[in-house]
């Protein structure tokens, strides 16, 4: 269920990058900054909420505790 | 003369980091090409980002934006901020666990023992190489191409190649991979301070009302689209998404991931990877507008010199000089990962693999390996000296592109066990045609790009351009890139310009990006209504033709380039790739139990 949710999250995330709202938008945010650039600053914000949350929930701990208890065993010969 | 002094002594200092590096080395492979896996997470960030951009995003993107308006930083800069700390996350992570407990230095490496195959990985490893080699010459001519600009000819072109080209080689072949990171935590806080202060100079020093008062004018005038995106066809701002998934599938960056002393160094990483992206890229991509408003009549390369315009116009000298030894570090910082990056995959991919080190020893392989570096940044440079940027800007455009397709192969590989090595050749070879076949049909188009060039030319009372083939962003990208990579998913990447004419003697050279976003192709679909201060648009002009017309709109050309019903030949690449890699998987024996048991632990069918 968690990982259905992770998922969902990110493909809204990948939608939300067409913003097919704002394309023949010129106005200016603040007087300065025109619509298009705001969003896609947000959507660079956004991007960065969903990398914390996946590291957060989706991080793989038990991959990463695998390698840690190999330590210095862990590089072995070179598998060609 | 200030500019040149503040970029002399800032190459100084990069120099002398580097050599500190080598008292810290050891005399082993782990050690020169991956820092004995030994690199902690705030230098793993700062030198991976430094990996990953190139001039492209400072110069390149502000020149793309010039000519093409604030589209480009959600087409190319947001795109990427999604896609390449994704595939950090996903892919960089399990290549990174499986480099420490195999050994891996190379994702060549990877591939032979996940697959037990030996000549499919030495054609992945030449498709790689050969894709590589012209984005590391393009980042040269950009070094050189901007130190001449920046000191205004004082630094005559091959002088300025042959400066980043000695402090690069001397980097990587007295540090190895501990120079380079070194190097890169002072050149990425350098290039990431950049924008911002390019951007506090600019705005101290503009006349009339600032930033407000130009974008306004500019607003109004024939150039308000630059203000949108109504120029720029959806299906090309979609299709680019894909580019970013090439970042991670470049051999400098899959590298750079190996070299993390533990995982949780990804961690941060990846978080703030989109906002890093963004503090390089908005404030180019805004200046680039800026400049169109106060500089409206640049044409063709000029563009791309957009932002030293901006700098030599309206900074202090002492500022220019800090900020050019800013684009100088973002040029230097992927160069020297790229040439090591080909030094680890000949070294241990051929040299290695092939017997050199059974044969010779552990001490050879070093030797074999710095001896590498010598001959291929000197035939570098001298490359450089011809200044074939067309065909490598092309080239690197098509890398980009060619690297994102090789993604499935990659995500197959680590996360399916089922997955064959006739999957990986079927995909490689689909990605290889492809390459071919855009090459071929960008030449055969030529004078149709030429004629839409100059059609646009004459609609925007310019000049004709003359444009080459292909002739991308120049910097002084990559792709991006880009990415514009290049652009890339930070293309990263190297993209969406219209041909420039061939390089003037003071333009600053970028990187090429990654493919470029042409303008919609006839009877695409309309992207939404004028907006505020839009004017009525009346009869479209024709922006791209159908290259075989009995074919309709299969394949189209516009100025810039090729593409497939409107899309960049990314999509057809990407889908088929994977598509080939599911289905010759199915169709053949799957790897050994041991092998599977080994990647997959437990999960081998008994």
């Amino acid at each position: 269920m968690k990982n259905y949710a992770l998922a969902l999250l990110v493909a809204a995330v990948y939608v939300a990058h067409q913003d097919f709202w704002n394309w023949n938008d010129r106005g200016l945010v603040l007087g300065v900054l025109p619509v298009g650039l705001a969003y896609h600053a947000f959507y660079a914000c956004l991007a960065a909420v969903m990398m914390f949350i996946l590291v957060k929930f989706a991080w793989p701990t038990r991959l990463e505790a695998e390698i840690e208890a190999l330590g210095d065993a862990a590089i072995q010969v070179e598998g060609h | 003369m200030g500019p040149l002094i503040v970029i002399l002594i800032y190459l100084a200092v990069v120099t002398y980091i580097g050599s500190v590096a080598v008292r810290r080395g050891k005399n082993n492979t782990e050690d020169f090409f991956l820092a004995g896996r030994s690199i902690g997470p705030m230098v793993f960030f700062l030198s991976l980002f430094a990996t990953n951009m190139t001039a492209f995003a400072i110069l390149g993107s502000s020149g793309a934006a010039y000519k093409q308006g604030v589209g480009i930083f959600g087409m190319m800069a947001s795109s990427s901020g999604f896609m390449i700390p994704l595939t950090i996350f996903l892919i960089g992570t399990r290549l990174w666990a499986l480099g420490k407990r195999f050994g891996h230095m190379t994702q060549v490496a990877f591939f032979r023992d996940r697959w037990e195959c030996s000549g499919i990985g030495t054609f992945i490893f030449a498709l790689s190489a050969a894709m590589i080699v012209p984005y590391m010459i393009i980042s040269i001519i950009g070094g050189g191409t901007v130190l001449e600009e920046m000191s205004k000819g004082l630094v005559p072109y091959w002088l300025g190649c042959l400066l980043v080209t000695l402090v690069v080689t001397l980097t990587v072949f007295l540090g190895g991979m501990r120079g380079t990171v070194w190097v890169n935590v002072f050149q990425t806080i350098l290039f990431m301070l950049f924008g911002t202060l390019a951007l506090l100079v600019i705005s101290s020093n503009l006349p009339d009302g600032g930033f407000g008062a130009v974008l306004s004018k500019l607003g109004a005038s024939p150039k308000g689209f630059l203000l949108s995106r109504e120029k720029m066809p959806a299906e090309v701002f979609w299709s680019y998404s894909l580019i970013p998934l090439s970042s991670i599938m470049f051999p400098h960056m899959s590298i750079m991931c190996l070299s993390a002393k533990k995982m949780s160094a990804f961690k941060n990483t990846v978080v703030a990877y989109p906002l890093a992206i963004m503090a390089v890229w908005l404030p180019s991509v805004f200046l680039g507008i800026i400049g169109a408003g106060v500089f409206p009549t640049l044409k063709g390369t000029e563009t791309d010199g957009v932002l030293l315009k901006l700098l030599t116009e309206y900074a202090p000298v002492w500022v220019s000089g800090i900020l050019g030894a800013g684009i100088i570090s973002v040029v230097m910082g992927s160069d020297a990962h790229q040439v090591l990056a080909l030094s680890t995959m000949f070294t241990k991919d051929i040299f290695d693999y092939y017997g050199g080190r059974q044969k010779f020893g552990e001490k050879s392989s070093i030797l074999f390996a710095r001896g590498f570096i010598v001959v291929l940044t000197v035939v570098a440079y001298l490359i450089a000296l011809a200044k074939p940027q067309s065909i490598f800007e092309l080239a690197v455009r098509f890398a980009f592109t060619g690297f994102a397709a090789l993604a499935p192969v990659m995500v197959a590989a680590l996360f399916w066990k089922r997955s064959t090595k006739w999957g990986a050749l079927a995909a490689t070879l689909w990605v290889t045609f492809w390459l071919f076949l855009t090459g071929y049909l960008t030449t055969i188009s030529e004078p149709i790009g030429q004629e839409l060039a100059k059609a646009q030319a004459a609609a925007q009372g310019g000049k004709k351009p003359g444009g080459k083939p292909g002739a991308g962003p120049v910097e002084g990208g990559k792709p991006a890139g880009a990415p514009e990579v290049q652009a890339s998913p930070a293309a990263p990447a190297s993209p969406g310009v219209e041909p420039t004419p061939a390089a003037a003697p003071a333009s600053p050279s970028i990187e090429p990006t990654p493919p470029a976003p042409t303008e919609k192709p006839a009877g695409a679909p309309e992207a939404g209504k004028p907006g505020p201060g839009g004017k009525p648009g009346g009869k479209k002009p024709v922006t791209a033709k159908p290259i075989f017309p009995e074919l309709g709109g299969l394949f189209m050309r516009s100025a810039a380039q090729v593409t497939v019903y409107g899309y960049l030949p990314v999509v057809p690449m990407v889908v088929g790739s994977a598509l080939l890699m599911i289905l010759f998987s199915l169709a053949t024996k799957p790897p050994s139990k041991e092998t599977i048991e080994k990647y997959f632990p437990g999960k081998a069918e008994k």
